[in-house]
């Protein structure tokens, strides 16, 4: 291993490696972004040890944009999002970065403060509605709740509200699925009501929590139209999280992609598709079905299981699952790659030398996909 | 929803049936003679076989049964036997529906038995369910919000100690200590709380805590394990990303769902009670239905028995099947099906 250091000369490791980024990530250009998350760190201690679940994970977004966050269960996707929702105070979770919304940094201001912010500038659409709404109180109520919570008006005003936002996001004869109770209504429809819900106050920072996980396909498709068109209508800026690469082409506008509470590529979304730069997102790539190929090839899973979050291995998180270390000129399993540019806004985190990376994708891993 | 509480009617009543058939036939296949009670120290055959015909125990155990049904739906007189009230009809006692039968012992009818014990039963069992469900449900949200920490150490642990001490004990200690050591309270005595509200709520102030400190520590860990687990669900995260307050959190959404399994176990506890409270009432020598009921198997008196076992078990299975009514309209996803 150490042999194979040796061979790289300085100048070389510079040019081929990517260059340094310096906190502030790729896609960011203007200096001040509407959201801004700085070197963000959340962990659990469990009786089995401290949970790394999100490791120094930075990134921004305009108004009118979409960031997806892609990565698989437990890669810290979620408590990403949950921490910008300041939904970890009140419990275990130790969270250390900054969090810019605006002037505020969400992990200083006051309990209060946040408590206002949250539902009215900032909004979230969970997983699965079913459990994520009350199941003992009506559609309509649950989200004349969310309309009170941050100003006074009277029951009669914000039901209208609420019966035009119910018919803004498709549910048909809104006035009277404003009284019937989240049992009654179907998957997609409650979705729709989820992101009525979240949309009722206009807020600027949407996050979305793989709100099309529990749908099936038609219903995914209108739900993704229906949250790119409220975007152009009310200009929000929307986080994306998702397993789903398809359903970030289909709507991000910059991609982050985590694994194992890291972030291991960060690029446009177009830059994504074409050079994907890290070995974790070849492996997403080539597990997803594809319609427009006539070949019937088996999927490629990406094969072993996610790392634990608790006795990090040292080196790269990816290693063991990594089918093209023998190409890394370091020891993948002693030292960690940092997040370096490869490309102009587009990062990645590999010992691979990016020449070498572009080689292997062309050669190894586009022709499969 | 109609036919659903017909159906339940009907089977609250036929299970009544059962249970008050059966209570005679365990009565008779015992080795006493009821009769016996009936006739104190200057016992005669004469008046030994006078009262078994005036009480209608000479008669087979299925008539007997039979007159006791008739006389809960019609009304009967006494004595029981038909030529005894012939000669001497200025004994006759009318008994009208629903009677439940005559005490021997007490020499009245058990209805205006009743009357008078009820309202004591009453009075003992609503106010202790008041202060138990506000400490129960009350500390229960507290240990489950400071759950793993002193408060939830101390709720839980003060539950235990309630629920461990036999309630004579602890009845014991209050009539002891603030009654009749330190005069704090009067020594518990009966008042219709007609005559006089305050006296009636102090005379029973230690019963109420006797038996609220029983139920109140089930109730605080009831109460704790349902906030623990609804305080866990999605949407108490949702109702926080919606930026509603903490307590509202809490009560509104927390509790609301908690509260279902609460409300049974409230509503059957509730019922079992109002049937009297046998160790309390005992304890403080408040003459309510539980102690009508332990004098009365005491005594061997059937009727009253009958009687008690009759209101105990009516009390039990119509709060059991107001409780299944109530959860048609506590949770909306339950429909009530005929």
């Amino acid at each position: 291993m150490d042999d194979v250091r040796d061979e790289l000369t300085p100048a070389e490791t510079l040019e081929s490696r990517g260059t340094r980024v310096d906190r502030t990530p790729a896609a960011s250009t203007s200096s001040k972004k509407f959201l801004r998350v700085n070197d963000l760190h959340v962990s659990f201690p469990t009786d089995d040890g401290l949970v790394k679940a999100v490791d120094g994970v930075s990134f921004d977004l305009e108004k009118g944009q979409t960031l997806g966050i892609v990565g698989e269960s437990g890669s810290g996707k979620s408590v990403t999002s949950l921490a910008v929702m300041g939904l970890h105070r009140g419990t275990r979770a130790h969270v250390t970065g900054e969090i810019w919304l605006d002037d505020e940094d969400l992990l200083k201001v006051s309990d209060e403060e946040l408590r206002s912010l949250r539902g009215r500038k900032m909004a979230m659409i969970f997983q699965d509605p079913l459990s994520a709404l009350h199941p003992y109180y009506t559609i309509g109520s649950q989200i004349t709740e969310a309309i009170q919570v941050h100003e006074k008006v009277s029951k009669k005003a914000a039901r209208t509200t609420v019966i035009d936002m119910l018919g803004r996001v498709g549910i048909p004869n809104p006035d009277k699925r404003y009284d019937q109770y989240p049992h009654e209504f179907s998957g997609g429809m409650r979705q729709r009501a989820m992101i009525g819900m979240a949309l009722i106050n206009n807020p600027e920072l949407l996050i979305a929590d793989e709100p099309t996980t529990a749908l099936d396909v038609t219903v995914q498709a209108q739900i993704l139209d229906l949250m790119r068109d409220l975007q152009q209508e009310f200009g929000s800026a929307i986080i994306m999280i998702t397993h789903d690469l398809g359903v970030v082409a289909e709507i991000a506008n910059d991609v982050l992609v985590m694994y194992g509470g890291r972030c291991v590529e960060y690029a446009e979304v177009d830059d994504l598709f074409h050079q994907p730069d890290h070995p974790y997102t070849w492996g997403l790539l080539s597990s997803m079905p594809r319609l427009d190929r006539v070949k019937l090839e088996r999927l490629v899973p990406v094969a072993g299981n996610p790392p634990s979050l608790i006795n990090v291995p040292p080196g790269c998180a990816f290693n063991p699952r990594c089918a093209f270390k023998e190409f890394s000129p370091r020891p993948c399993d002693v030292d960690e790659p940092q997040l370096l540019e490869s490309y102009p806004k587009h990062d990645s985190r590999c010992h691979i030398l990016v020449p070498k990376r572009a080689e292997i994708f062309a050669e190894r891993v586009a022709p499969k996909l | 929803m109609f036919y659903y509480i017909v159906r339940r009617v009907l089977s609250v009543v036929i299970m009544l049936f059962l249970i008050t058939g059966t209570t005679f036939l365990l009565f008779f296949a015992g080795p006493s003679d009821p009769a016996r009670y009936t006739c104190a120290r200057n016992c005669t055959t004469a008046i030994l076989e006078g009262n078994r015909k005036a009480l209608g125990y000479d008669q087979p155990v299925y008539v007997q049964y039979g007159k006791f049904v008739e006389g809960l739906f019609v009304g009967r007189d006494f004595p029981d036997n038909a030529a005894l009230r012939a000669a001497h009809p200025e004994q006759i006692v009318h008994c009208p529906a629903p009677c439940m039968g005559y005490s021997p012992t007490t020499n009245q009818t058990i209805n205006a038995l009743v009357a008078t014990a009820w309202p004591v039963s009453l009075s003992i069992a609503i106010g202790a369910f008041v202060i138990w469900m506000i400490i129960g449900v009350g500390g229960g949200v507290i240990a489950a919000l400071k759950r793993g920490r002193w408060p939830d150490r101390l709720i839980v642990g003060s539950a235990l100690i309630g629920f461990s001490v036999p309630t004579f004990f602890i009845g014991l200690i209050l009539l002891t200590f603030p009654a009749i050591k330190w005069g704090w309270v009067p020594i518990p005595h009966y008042f219709p709380f007609t005559q006089n509200p305050l006296t009636w709520a102090s005379n029973l102030i230690l019963p109420w805590l006797t038996l609220a400190c029983i139920f109140a520590a089930s109730y605080i860990r009831l109460t704790r394990a349902y906030m623990i687990e609804t305080m866990s669900e999605d949407y108490i995260r949702t109702a926080m990303a919606k930026g509603q307050t903490k307590w509202r959190i809490i009560l509104r959404h927390g509790l609301r769902a908690a509260l279902t399994p609460i409300v049974t176990a409230a509503g059957l506890d509730l019922g079992g009670l109002l049937g009297g409270a046998i160790i309390t009432e005992s304890v403080f020598s408040m003459h309510g239905l539980g102690w009508t009921a332990i004098n009365a198997v005491i005594n061997m008196n059937l009727p009253v028995i009958v009687a008690m076992v009759l209101i105990v078990s009516a009390f039990i299975v119509i709060a059991n099947m107001l409780v299944d009514i109530a959860y048609g309209f506590i949770d909306p996803r339950v429909k009530l099906v005929g």
